[in-house]
């Protein structure tokens, strides 16, 4: 890359990339020491002993100083140099942006039909239960919960850190009436749907007047109210050893299983576990799909409207007639409903569940999806799911990092590193989420974006 | 004033309001004429928007009545029954009376049909000018969409309705000028534009009594008096009463037929502009002192 600059960086930007670096370096001294150089076992005879790993402390110190020499020497000139080309020559990057905007969803769509066979092909019979389980189900499930709380949030301007209760009210309800009355699938997903409804309105008639960081409280400690009865109510959810045995749905009345009635046998195919899977993937699909339908129909609907009026100005709607209790407990019990059916489809899927399913860490990764995609957006809350879910998927197929930091090196535990990463990174490049600008349900001539700087998030 | 029942949409009576040990409004009476703009001034302080929330629903007045009449005008005779009654309003084929004092802020507009703004714009800044409109005509469209329900299964009878609502948002964008820039998120618009974009979304709920606190706050003369034709033209074209709040004296005197100044929460004076500006007690409230004495006072001394 220097080669290709045609005159050597000048003196004075070498000393300026130094001293950056320098600062830097101490910067990271400051911060590594006590996080890194020191680190305290416990000994044979139960004593804490401080040992020191200077050796650590150091390399990592000399790469955070060699990084920041490296980027205002090199990088920072480069970018600046692509930034001021590229507002030259914006005409073609904003036609790139609208072929993009037109085609990815439809190629979205048409890649996610098809995964499944994509997979078989690439992958044969034996490692792509993995591949569609690990990746296309779960980031299914999360891509689904991000577009239900988009609703809550990002629609209305309603701040819900309990959403993951109604995950857990639809998938225990599922799995009780399932246990209890041996109701199938199908009949359950409606039930769970309106049972989680039925929740999202009794926690929505309390919290009426809150708004922001009260409602947030309120709807925490509600997460986690439900997660305490769950492991306390024994006699009903058996507490923390959760509920085993749970039907698994079948097709249509055929199981996935392989005895002579089973999904193979009637389609005369050899058994194999991949044939539930598919289907499993292609009931969330559809369901999250469903959840992506009626959010988009919804936008265009007074009550859509009405969601997104109350986020921008809570006073006005009640001047202009609107019934904003109404308003808001709609928006808590269409996002719980759809939180209800992927828990029941959550439930179906394990065949097991327990509240360790249904901790704080799941709402706040289901809002930081919704955070990060860029509240209200649905491509971008898809986007975030994929990178958040599937990047912590990648980390489990990460086996090769052990032949380099040895062999108790377990990758899943940096999860929240990623986790943080993709936090500080979208703050600095998109503070307010991947797309972050608003279209506007309708039109007279022609549709135009609205900048995310107008847009309110509802903690007036 | 010879039937004065006959041509009155709105009657405040004996309005009371405290906040704590605060008198904001105290005994205020006055009445405000059917098709006719009404103006309420006052100093800083005098207590006009508390008149205004509490007409709007917005306050719970401590003491007081006010009641609101549509059609026809006999049903005022009823007024003391439907007090008596406890209920919020009598409705006939022919017209209504309510209670507004009685009623919720979004029953005042949904029902009554009072629609107010605001002293500080209120927009839904996020969205398209046209949006904006649309959230005005919430329920005639929550109900074409059968709510929501007939709307998510995509029945006809919503595009019917919401193509009525967009038509007319244009009759009211064409009328305040704004028809070029409708699909512009109504944050972008400058100052007067959202000024008057507010007007529109407030007429846009078909109201009987439009309240307006200080359209005019902030205006240059020219915006300011094109802001004056726009409401006249609500007060001929759409039978729409209008209840104005405002300290630019330019709009109170040129277009309002009927003032009420108030001072303290104390009405002071009430009556047509002419009597209303001649009178002492509002030169006193606006001006502590009257001109002669300060004349007086500069040749006491030796001015």
């Amino acid at each position: 890359m220097t080669a290709k600059s045609p005159s050597p960086a000048p003196r004075s930007d070498v000393l300026r990339a130094v001293k950056d670096a320098v600062a830097a370096a101490l910067l990271a001294c400051l911060l590594f020491l006590p996080l890194v150089a020191f680190k305290t076992v416990q000994s044979m005879r139960n004593e804490l002993v401080l040992e020191t790993r200077w050796g650590y402390f150091f390399a990592l110190v000399a790469v955070v100083g060699l990084v920041r020499f490296f980027h205002v020497l090199v990088v920072s000139p480069w970018l600046a140099k692509r930034l001021t080309k590229s507002t030259a020559s914006s005409a073609p990057a904003s036609t790139l942006r609208t072929a993009f905007a037109k085609w990815f969803a439809p190629l979205a769509l048409g890649f996610v039909t098809v995964y499944p066979f994509v997979v078989l092909v690439l992958t044969g019979f034996g490692g792509a239960v993995k591949w569609i389980d690990n990746f296309g189900i779960q980031i299914l499930i999360y891509v689904m919960l991000g577009w239900g709380l988009n609703i809550v949030v990002g629609l209305a301007g309603l701040l819900d850190l309990g959403y993951v209760a109604f995950y857990a009210v639809g998938a225990y309800s599922s799995a009780l009436l399932a246990k209890t009355l041996g109701f199938s699938f199908w009949m359950l997903l409606p039930l769970a749907g309106m049972f989680a409804a039925f929740w999202g309105i009794l926690l929505g008639f309390p919290v009426l007047r809150l708004r922001g960081d009260y409602l947030a409280i309120v709807t925490l400690a509600f997460g986690e109210i439900i997660r305490l009865i769950l492991i306390n109510w024994v006699p009903v959810t058996n507490g923390s050893a959760g509920i085993g045995g749970i039907p698994r749905p079948t097709f249509f009345g055929i199981p996935f299983d392989d005895s002579a009635t089973g999904f193979a046998a009637v389609f005369g195919l050899e058994f194999t576990p991949i044939y539930r899977t598919i289907f499993l993937y292609y009931v969330i699909l559809a369901l999250a799909l469903l959840t992506a339908f009626i959010t988009v129909r919804l936008r265009r609907l007074p009550m859509g409207r009405a969601w997104e009026a109350l986020r921008e100005d809570e006073i006005a709607c009640r001047s202009l007639g609107i019934n904003t209790t109404n308003t808001k407990l709609t928006a808590f019990a269409m996002g719980a409903m759809l939180a209800g059916f992927a828990g029941s489809f959550f439930s179906a899927r394990q065949g097991f569940i327990s509240p360790e399913s249904f901790t704080f860490i799941e709402s706040a990764t289901i809002l930081s999806i919704v955070v990060l995609g860029g509240m209200g957006s649905q491509i971008g809350v898809a986007i975030a799911a994929i990178v958040l879910v599937g990047g912590t998927e990648i980390m489990r197929e990460l086996d090769f990092l052990k032949t380099i930091f040895g062999a108790d090196f377990d990758p899943i535990q940096y999860r929240m590193l990623l986790f943080g990463l993709a936090m500080v990174l979208i703050m600095i490049w998109k503070p307010r989420g991947l797309i972050s600008t608003r279209e506007p349900s309708v039109f007279l001539k022609e549709r135009k974006t609205i900048a995310a700087d107008l847009l309110k998030e509802g903690r007036g | 004033m010879t039937s004065p029942a006959r041509d009155i949409v709105l009657r405040v009576e004996h309005l009371t309001m405290r906040f704590g040990g605060l008198l904001a409004v105290q005994d205020l009476s006055f009445e405000a004429g059917r098709e006719v703009i009404t103006a309420l001034i006052g100093p800083n302080g005098a207590g006009k928007t508390t008149v205004f929330n509490c007409i709007t629903g917005f306050y719970k007045p401590s003491e007081g009545r006010i009641a609101l009449q549509r059609g026809n005008p006999k049903l005022w005779d009823e007024l003391e029954v439907l007090t008596g009654s406890g209920a919020r309003s009598v409705r006939r084929g022919d017209g209504a009376l309510f209670l507004l004092e009685r009623m919720p802020d979004y029953l005042v507009t949904q029902q009554a049909k009072v629609t107010r703004t605001f002293q500080n714009i209120r927009l839904f800044q996020g969205m398209s000018v046209l949006e904006n409109l649309l959230v005005a005509q919430h329920n005639p469209l929550m109900l074409a969409s059968g709510f929501t329900v007939l709307g998510i299964l995509g029945f006809r009878s919503y595009g019917r309705a919401q193509r009525d609502a967009i038509d007319k948002a244009r009759h009211w964008l064409d009328k305040i000028g704004l028809l070029g820039r409708a699909d512009d998120a109504a944050g972008e618009l400058p100052y007067g534009a959202q000024r008057r974009l507010e007007v529109a979304r407030a007429m846009c709920t078909d109201p009987v009594l439009l309240c307006l606190d200080e359209p005019a706050a902030g205006l240059n003369p020219r915006e300011s008096s094109e802001l004056n034709e726009l409401l006249l033209s609500i007060r001929q074209d759409h039978s729409t009463s209008i209840l104005l709040i405002e300290h630019d004296m330019s709009v109170v005197m040129g277009i309002s037929d009927h003032i009420v100044v108030l001072d303290h929460g104390v009405k002071i004076a009430d009556g047509a502009p002419d009597a209303v500006r001649n009178d002492q007690n509002v030169i006193a409230a606006y001006l502590g002192i009257e001109e002669d004495e300060v004349k007086q006072a500069e040749a006491e001394a030796g001015l």
